[in-house]
């Protein structure tokens, strides 16, 4: 068998492809923070426990109301964007014309109060969700083993993606967003009611981490801390992809992903840092990051 | 004459509670529960062993009998550099006497030391390192419910000896996860049997599917988890996805405490075969026990390291009592000579390496059909009689034997 610095390439494929749906997951929230960040200049922290009450959310719904995984797809990023518009309007509202650190410290401390609560009433091993009954079992593809749940979490991750970007920078509601955030009185003095736009968006970016939260429920326990350990690493992705560039978190996230991956194979170590590293050099050469532009 | 009677009560009742303070620094027995109360071992020590400690005070009876008792908690945060500068602060300005329970074995060797130069007491029950009476021991330190050693020689030997010859590691990469897996290691080779690979991971990882898929690799017959609390549940749901225990694998949950089965939920856990030193279903005290326990800790069914801290602290309070000081080195060697008996653990001993001896349950997770509801998880397999439990004396290389 061919071997790379002594693995078999074999087993370097599906370490590529593991790398690639943690990737989708790091995707799927870098993007919604890059949403949040492009379209409305607030440094979403809240949103590893936005991503963290989406799995909750699906929990409550099976558990409580016997309501499966794919309503818990559609239900859970509706309730929990809900709760998103509520925080933008009674709070981050307020604090658009002030610097970036003001925002950054609510929803800092949001977060923090969140999981604090949520700690507090299901401590913190988690809940078991079970995996839904058509993802049972596993595809044999040669090289490894692949759950049937992790292939469509691939797939229904790019879907979103590209939606999102193909919503965002092709279609004529998305270059509404766009020139909102250039200049928002001149498309205001257009009719367009701008304060309301900011609202939906900011609720779309926090449905987003919702969504990716009832995607990792089966597979990662349902845990109030679910959210923290996650959302570092989303931020360490936005800024190698630049704040606030749409493709750019897309790209990074998956390509993160799969180096995150590859150094659980060589440096086991070192894969909780790696991508802190990368961060440290992008911002050496490249301050604005990959596909960011300097504002 | 009456008048004066009561004055003499009243004066002897002064004096013996006075006699009873004498050597009690600050005229308070102040306890200190350092644990993780934010993270992932939060539900197997956390506010239960707070809960637990208080229980101890209260079932102790020793406030009635005038000592002053006080209880406070810190959040370590799995920092041994947090710990630390918790532990000096309790010491040297909050006037603590003893630190309690403090799971995650980095925080609990750097509390094991300082606790050592400032003559005060540590009673681990949630930290798995064997060090701490082994290279690590000390006379101010004594580690009550388990230790690495134990876990391994109880699931490790058990799982060699009935087949499960080729092993694969994945161990959680600090001091305990090292102890664990060095520890089992031993015990494998042993017994005859082969590592073939060992992957060492980050604390508190989300995402095991890259590990399992090496360890799938490697083709070993046990895949031994050498980690604790979220990482071992992860490991263990993720595993079934990938389905390595399908595919003729099996898992060694070499540490695996209540609260874990209870995340997993019986259908992912059943079958998998545990070492305690606690269950709360083994008779009428236990029982009594978990359900007073339950009804302060949010219905959380006590783990051993609970139980630890409430039989710890029992001991601890009556060699208190016996010598009427609660001076740390003192009070410690004190309990190194009086036998142990509590509810909970039964009659026991403490070594002069500070290692407490009980027996040791290997028990099996049950299938959902045996179970008759949520906590009533285990079956005993077998008792692992408490001279064997723990490591030998000798073995150690503590400098307390001699």
């Amino acid at each position: 068998m061919t071997e790379i610095f002594g693995v078999p390439t074999q087993a370097l494929f599906g370490q590529l492809l593991i790398g690639l749906i943690n990737g989708a997951f790091y995707a799927m929230l870098s993007l919604g923070l890059a949403v949040i960040f492009g379209l409305l200049n607030i440094i979403n922290f809240t949103h590893g426990a936005q991503y963290m009450m989406g799995a909750f959310c699906a929990w409550f719904l099976l558990q409580y109301l016997g309501v499966g995984y794919w309503w818990a797809l559609l239900i859970a990023p509706l309730a929990v964007g809900a709760i998103g518009v509520a925080i933008e309007r009674t709070m981050l509202a307020r604090l658009y014309k002030l610097d970036h650190l003001y925002g950054l410290l609510l929803t800092f401390g949001l977060a923090l109060i969140i999981q604090g609560v949520f700690t507090n009433y299901f401590g913190s091993s988690g809940l078991p969700y079970q995996l839904p009954q058509e993802f049972a079992g596993a595809y044999n593809l040669s090289f490894m083993f692949l759950p049937k749940y992790r292939a469509w979490v691939i797939a229904v991750s790019l879907v979103v993606c590209l939606g999102t970007w193909y919503v965002i920078e092709r279609t004529k509601l998305g270059s509404y967003l766009r020139a909102a955030t250039e200049n928002a009185a001149l498309v205001q003095a257009f009719g367009i009611n701008v304060p309301r736009m900011i609202t939906l968006t900011y609720g779309f970016g926090v449905g987003l981490a919702a969504f990716a939260g009832v995607m990792a429920a089966p597979i990662y326990q349902v845990n109030p801390q679910m959210g923290a350990n996650l959302i570092i690493v989303v931020f360490a992705v936005v800024v190698i992809g630049g704040m606030g560039s749409i493709l750019g978190s897309i790209i990074t996230g998956f390509g993160l992903g799969v180096i995150e991956g590859l150094t659980k194979v060589f440096y086991p170590e070192a894969s909780n840092t790696v991508i802190f590293i990368i961060m440290a050099i992008v911002l050496l050469i490249k301050p604005s990051g990959l596909f960011g532009r300097a504002r | 004459m009456k008048a004066i009677r009561f004055s003499l009560t009243a004066l002897t009742l002064v004096v013996a509670a006075s006699a009873a303070q004498a050597q009690i620094s600050d005229g308070v027995i102040k306890i200190g529960v350092l644990s993780d109360m934010s993270s992932l071992y939060t539900d197997l020590a956390g506010a239960g062993s707070v809960a637990a400690a208080r229980m101890a005070v209260e079932d102790s009876g020793i406030e009635k009998r005038g000592y002053k008792v006080e209880i406070v908690s810190a959040d370590h945060q799995n920092k041994p550099d947090v710990g630390s500068a918790i532990t000096r602060q309790w010491y040297d300005v909050d006037k603590v006497d003893v630190i309690v329970d403090t799971p995650n074995s980095g925080v609990a060797l750097a509390v094991n030391q300082i606790t050592r130069d400032k003559g005060k007491a540590f009673l681990v029950s949630g930290a798995a390192s064997s060090d701490l009476t082994g290279k690590a021991c000390s006379p101010n330190t004594i580690h009550w419910t388990y230790d690495t050693w134990m876990l391994a020689n109880g699931t490790g030997s058990s799982i060699v000896k009935t087949g499960g010859d080729t092993w694969f590691f994945l161990t959680a990469d600090y001091a305990f996860g090292l102890a664990l897996e060095r520890d089992t290691e031993a015990v494998v080779l042993k017994n005859g049997g082969k590592v073939l690979g060992k992957v060492r991971h980050p604390l508190n990882t989300q995402d095991f599917s890259s590990f399992l898929l090496q360890a799938q690799a490697s083709k070993a017959k046990i895949i031994g988890l050498a980690n604790a609390g979220g990482d071992t549940t992860n490991s263990i749901k993720q595993a079934a996805e990938f389905g390595i225990v399908k595919g003729g694998q099996n898992l060694a949950g070499l540490l695996v405490f209540l609260t874990d089965i209870h995340a997993l939920g019986l259908p992912t856990a059943q079958g998998l075969i545990v070492t305690n030193t606690f269950y709360w279903d083994s008779n009428d005290q236990t029982r009594a026990f978990a359900k007073r326990f339950a009804e302060r800790d949010k219905g959380i069914y006590p783990t051993m390291i609970h139980a630890g801290v409430y039989s710890a602290l029992t001991h601890y309070l009556k060699a208190v009592e016996a010598l009427k000081s609660d001076d740390g080195t003192k009070v410690i060697a004190k309990m190194k000579e009086t036998p142990t008996d509590d509810p909970l653990f039964g009659k026991g001993s403490i070594r002069v390496d500070g290692r407490k001896i009980h027996p040791a349950y290997l028990v099996e997770v049950k299938k959902p059909s045996e179970s008759k509801g949520p906590w009533d998880y285990y079956k005993v397999r077998a008792t692992i009689p408490a001279d064997q439990a723990f490591r030998p004396l000798k073995d150690g290389e503590c400098p307390l034997v001699k």
